[in-house]
């Protein structure tokens, strides 16, 4: 009765997107160094515990209700004058370090992100444009590229600062800060990627797809960001993940100088500073357990940047 | 050759004059130079007046031809925090800084070369598993994290060195202060000079392992090896030699980073030179301070670029032959 006719024979079921990448070659290399994994596991636990820094932190540490004075200062739970309710004791103003850390890594890795993004939104486009014009427009590009290259990144970044703080004036510049912290990281990063992605292009630039595409008549716009980019971006990534753990380590250096974010909404660069204060007076927790989580981050990110370089080199395969 | 430098020294005077309208757009738009000199008191006379005499009526053009000849006299006018002339206050900082950065380079080549060779000579010996080890945390590590735990140790801890200042400073000709001469002096450069410098050496030894791994493996040192030449002789005065020139090129232009960030480490420890004193005038807007910090740190970079550059062709044949074709 029934009219439903079984189809004869069944293609095999397409993989699925998550089995093709359990069969990569990507993934085989991960697998196969257990050092990467452990990084991996390790930045992904710490920016899941950064996301969700206000669900999982037992204090909070910007409600100034919930500070008391007479908590300043205790150390670690486990040593002698230490309360389980303070897991890694407090700071001089009775905030919980460890709900410290889990919100000012929220702002450390928030500023890193946000400045590799910018630095790659003016690098590639830049790189590109100077690949594929080459001449006038490249050599301006790659001498400013070269100026900037003389200045290491935390010195163009102090500059910014400094400018900015000029031009908004001490009061107002606390609200702009995060902005320049990311403009002043950003603008020192992207001549890497320019410089990275002009010289893919120039290889690119010369094989058969590009001549195709100028055949057919697209304009050097469509050429350049739809067939073009899609085959730079490998290198990109790798600069990015190893700039991002350079980002962190700009921010947290500019905000333990001082010029970074303010002591009211910590990043881990801040408590550091914070902390370095009371390590004579013997309260080494204030500073030791930022300064590891950083160093924790920075590295694991550092490795997974390390092992991505060699994934996604084809002459190292 | 002689054209290659020219080239080199004319893209050098052009990274400087860059710098130079840099420097003066910040000192000309940045702040109001009236508002920080002036008092709460200053009548608006006297205000136009002292506008008058610092020349902010001029056009902007002559005001920059002005501020450029009186750079290359460095003279970058009056410190808004000290009110004292900039140069005179950089003269007393710049010997801290100038000792700390070169003992901090030599401390890297010192250290980081034998470290690099080694590693590159035994890659699977356990030592060389350490070194590349402590190596991934020198560079993950941030400076200023690695001045807290060095202090923490060998200050807090032990007791054994300072943890700020320069000791016991001695004059020497004329102005030149050096902690070099005393015993608290040469104290209070350990642990700076460990701090600024670690971040380099760990880099270099990186790279002489690198360039040492391949180099071995080159014919010319199996045949050196075949030819009965001793194990010294075939690592340092065939292999070591050649790996020089990128550690040449990389020392010189890490020279100018360890001068940038020695901010940091001189804020650490409470340095009382160049980077401390620019750090001071970025949170205070001290424009005059922060336009002359960028006209030196300029000059030094594009002088030691240029002196890497031209030494690197005296060390290398090849690329004395492409240099000048180029």
């Amino acid at each position: 009765m029934s009219e439903i006719v079984a189809p004869a024979n069944i293609p095999p079921a397409p993989r699925s997107a998550f089995r093709r990448f359990l069969d990569s070659d990507m993934f085989y290399s991960f697998i196969g160094s257990p050092v990467t994994v452990v990084a991996a596991v390790i930045t992904v636990v710490l920016v899941a515990a950064a996301l969700a820094a206000p669900l999982i932190a037992p204090h909070n540490p910007f409600d100034p209700a919930s500070l008391s004075i007479t908590d300043s200062l205790l150390p670690p739970a486990w040593s002698h004058d230490g309360t389980s309710t303070y897991l890694l004791g407090t700071d001089d103003q009775g905030r919980d370090v460890l709900s410290t850390i889990l919100y000012g890594m929220r702002i450390s890795l928030s500023v890193g992100f946000a400045s590799v993004l910018l630095a790659i939104a003016i690098g590639v486009p830049l790189g590109l444009i100077a690949g594929y014009s080459r001449g006038p427009i490249d050599a301006l590009i790659m001498r400013v590229a070269d100026v900037q290259l003389t200045f290491p990144a935390i010195l163009t970044a102090l500059l910014i600062d400094g400018v900015a703080r000029g031009i908004a004036g001490p009061q107002a510049y606390n609200d702009v800060v995060f902005p320049v912290l990311v403009l002043s990281i950003g603008l020192s990063f992207w001549v890497q990627y320019a410089r990275t992605v002009r010289g893919s292009v120039l290889v690119e630039a010369n094989k058969e797809y590009v001549l195709a595409a100028r055949l057919i008549g697209l304009r050097p716009a469509a050429i350049l960001f739809r067939h073009i980019l899609p085959n730079v971006l490998g290198p990109v990534l790798i600069i990015a993940t190893i700039n991002l753990a350079l980002a962190v380590i700009t921010e947290a250096t500019l905000s333990f100088l001082g010029v970074g974010v303010p002591p009211t909404q910590p990043s881990l660069g801040t408590l550091i500073r914070i902390g370095n204060d009371y390590l004579f007076s013997g309260e080494w927790w204030i500073t030791a357990f930022p300064g590891i989580t950083l160093a924790v981050l920075v590295l694991a990110v550092n490795l997974l940047g390390d092992w991505l370089r060699d994934a996604l080199n084809p002459k190292l395969r | 050759m002689l054209a290659f430098a020219l080239r080199r020294l004319i893209q050098a005077v052009g990274v400087i004059v860059v710098v130079a309208l840099i420097s003066f757009t910040l000192f000309r738009f940045v702040g109001d130079p009236i508002n920080q000199l002036a008092g709460q008191d200053t009548t608006p006379a006297q205000r136009a007046e002292l506008r008058r005499d610092l020349g902010l009526d001029d056009p902007v053009v002559v005001q920059g031809a002005r501020f450029v000849v009186n750079a290359a006299h460095f003279n970058f006018g009056i410190s808004y925090q000290f009110k004292r002339p900039v140069a005179d206050i950089i003269a007393e900082r710049l010997p801290a800084t100038l000792e700390l950065s070169i003992l901090s380079a030599i401390f890297a080549l010192v250290v980081g070369v034998p470290m690099g060779v080694y590693t590159g000579l035994y890659p699977s010996s356990w030592l060389s598993r350490v070194f590349l080890a402590t190596s991934l945390l020198g560079v993950s590590l941030p400076t200023f994290l690695i001045g807290i735990l060095l202090i923490f140790v060998f200050s807090v801890d032990l007791g054994w060195l300072p943890s700020f200042g320069r000791g016991d400073v001695v004059t020497v000709w004329g102005a030149w202060t050096t902690g070099l001469l005393t015993a608290s002096g040469l104290k209070s450069l350990i642990l700076p000079t460990i701090t600024l410098g670690l971040f380099q050496m760990t880099l270099i030894m990186r790279i002489v392992r690198g360039e040492m791994l391949e180099v071995l493996r080159a014919d010319y040192i199996k045949f050196a090896r075949a030819r009965g030449l001793s194990r010294r002789a075939v690592n340092f005065g065939h292999a070591l030699k050649s790996t020089l020139v990128p550690v040449i090129t990389i020392t010189g232009l890490q020279l100018g980073s360890i001068f940038a960030f020695s901010i940091i480490t001189e804020t650490v420890f409470q340095w009382p030179g160049m980077g401390l004193l620019f750090l001071q005038a970025v949170q205070q807007v001290d424009i005059p301070i922060m336009a002359a910090y960028l006209m030196l740190v300029a000059v030094i970079f594009t002088v030691v670029n240029f002196i890497v550059d031209i030494l690197y062709v005296a060390v290398d044949p090849r690329i004395r032959i492409r240099g000048v074709e180029a």
